[in-house]
């Protein structure tokens, strides 16, 4: 049997797997790689209302990796934010689910994102800004791992950190690929906690794949964090959940045919079964 | 309604010190309001605005690319953003951020430019902005505003707070010379007839109107009836007066402290190729970089003079 957080990961996949099958390709590996840390915040943590997205006193999520979009928009459409149906439309012309995220067509997306680093400072501004505000209200950001090769990224790090936003929790999907392959190859970013740490950040560094888990590891966050703003580095697969997806070594944007996808719709269905 | 005050006099107060001012006013008066600063509150009239109003005025530090982005984010709960760095700053160093974080994102920013063109002086090429009025007019729905004087910066700053998306403002930190009476009020998008004229309009802005006034002046001891617009707001053109002009004097000057490239001239141009061709000269920078320098110096070098105009409109009316 699977947790409900479990469940409703599972549930996230099976409907990215319904997107990506009507247009035939996207960035199924981040994608997959964030399903995890979606079904945690959205399965409790974040203070939202899917019938009023743009309350006031909501919670707010900026997918900074903003090409994870389609993982954003399955759970929003689990949680009623718009039709399951809408799904199909992804990416499609005209449609309201871009592959990149956007605020102002997306109900319940609460940033533009898809040029990397840039959702790390609009993050960090909205958590700035309700601090001000005297709001309660949190502000979560996913961060990409080759996304924080962006120098943004760490000029964010060290703003925040000084204007001691403990307000802010950041995750980062260290999957360890990118379009060009292992950012170890590439322009390696080692230990991130640590880097983050030495920035004046709490940070922990947890497996990524088990919601249960994030969402032990955020509430403790809440907690531990004080007036520091917080990091939560997930270790996870590029392809998370699906073997078949993981298993291309290249997996930030690919192809995928209708009876693949249809395949690990019912190979999915069925973990849910148990 | 406004008032030309012009007779070649510069202002008594500095542009950074109405700025400063102007700020410290809109702070007091909108909670919601908020000042951002990439390191120069110092040299912009700002400093010490932190201290006072700790919950409105955030010193970001050398940081240009995340202070656009904490802008839009400052914007998206509910805050009323005014970011300031110099203009070759807010132009290149942080393209991407204006135009993603801030425009595409329907985030509503104020960004405020200063040091435009030659004014810049002894910081030189690295620090002299040519480019940003073409930068600023590429970005889709973006406001281009260059205030002409302290008097128009302190009366229509406070207007642009609650403005709708992006809104670019070029401003002089050093005395302007005086073109308003402070008492004037202005209208973003509706560019202001300072003289009327019969043979060719002038079509300038930021310190080019004052040029553009000299030269009219000059202009008329030679017979020639010119015409002189402040035309503030770059974009959106006030196409109107474009038109009414180019169908009156059917002849047009435009002049600007920057690059002819994708400028002011070059709206002018571009609008009047499409609706009623008419001769346009354009004053301004013929596609060089910066040098340190006066901006007396490096106006005269690179053709930003009341005589360049003068020239200007002798051609432009040879050729209608």
């Amino acid at each position: 049997m699977l947790t409900p957080l479990k469940e409703f990961a599972t549930d996230i996949r099976i409907q990215q797997m319904e997107e990506f099958k009507t247009r035939g390709f996207g960035h199924l590996g981040g994608s997959l790689s964030i399903t995890d840390c979606l079904a945690a915040l959205y399965g409790g943590i974040l203070r939202i209302d899917p019938k009023n997205p743009s309350w006031e006193d909501r919670d707010r999520l900026v997918v900074s990796k903003g090409h994870s979009g389609p993982a954003v928009y399955a759970t929003l459409a689990l949680k009623k934010y718009f039709p399951l149906s809408v799904l199909q439309t992804l990416n499609q012309n005209g449609t309201t689910l871009p592959s990149h995220c956007d605020r102002n067509l997306t109900p319940g997306i609460d940033m533009t994102t898809g040029s990397l680093g840039q959702g790390a400072s609009t993050a960090c501004g909205m958590a700035l800004g309700l601090k001000l505000s005297g709001k309660d209200t949190r502000v979560y950001l996913v961060l990409g791992d080759g996304e924080c090769q962006e120098g943004q990224v760490w000029e964010m790090a060290l703003f925040a950190a000084h204007h001691k936003l403990g307000n802010f929790i950041a995750f980062l999907d260290y999957n360890k690929r990118q379009l060009d392959g292992y950012t170890a190859d590439i322009c390696d970013l080692e230990d991130p906690a640590e880097k983050f740490r030495s920035f004046n950040w709490y940070a922990k560094r947890i497996k990524g794949d088990d919601p249960d888990l994030i969402r032990e590891t955020i509430l403790e966050t809440q907690k531990e964090q004080g007036d520091r703003p917080a990091i939560i580095v997930l270790d996870t697969v590029k392809g998370s959940g699906v073997k078949q997806i993981e298993a291309i070594e290249l997996n930030h944007h690919v192809n995928i045919t209708a009876e693949l996808a249809d395949e690990i719709i019912v190979q999915l269905k069925k973990e849910k079964e148990g | 309604m406004f008032q030309c005050i012009y007779n070649g006099e510069k202002e008594a107060k500095a542009g950074k010190n109405v700025f400063g001012a102007t700020i410290r006013k809109m702070l007091e008066e909108d909670p919601q309001v908020v000042y951002l600063d990439a390191d120069l509150m110092n040299s912009i009239g700002t400093s010490g605005l932190e201290n006072t109003l700790p919950n409105q005025v955030i010193e970001v530090g050398i940081q240009e690319a995340n202070m656009m982005g904490v802008a839009g984010g400052l914007s998206a709960v509910g805050k009323k953003p005014f970011a300031h760095t110099f203009a070759a700053f807010a132009a290149r160093r942080c393209y991407d951020q204006v135009f993603i974080s801030i425009a595409y994102a329907k985030n509503n920013v104020r960004i405020i430019g200063s040091d435009p063109g030659v004014t810049a002086a002894y910081n030189g090429g690295t620090h002299m902005p040519f480019e940003d009025i073409c930068l600023y007019r590429a970005i889709p729905h973006a406001t281009v505003i260059e205030f002409t004087d302290s008097a128009m910066t302190a009366s229509l700053l406070p207007k642009l707070k609650d403005r709708p998306g992006l809104t670019y403002c070029r401003l002089s930190r050093k005395n302007c010379v005086a073109v308003y009476s402070e008492d004037s009020t202005f209208e973003p998008g509706v560019a202001n007839v300072l003289r009327d004229g019969k043979d060719v309009t002038i079509i300038a802005c930021g310190m080019m109107v004052a040029e553009a006034l000299q030269a009219a002046v000059e202009l008329e001891k030679e017979g020639i009836s010119a015409a002189v617009i402040d035309m503030f707001t770059i974009k959106s053109l006030d196409e109107a007066c474009v038109l009414e002009f180019a169908k009156k004097t059917g002849a047009i000057v435009t002049a600007e402290n920057g690059n002819i490239v994708g400028g002011l001239g070059a709206a002018v141009a571009a609008y009047l190729s499409e609706t009623y061709v008419t001769p346009v000269i354009r004053v301004g920078v013929k596609d060089e970089f910066g040098q340190v320098g006066t901006p007396e110096y490096l106006a005269g070098v690179y053709g930003l003079t009341a005589a360049d105009i003068i020239s200007a409109a002798r051609k432009a009316i040879s050729i209608k």
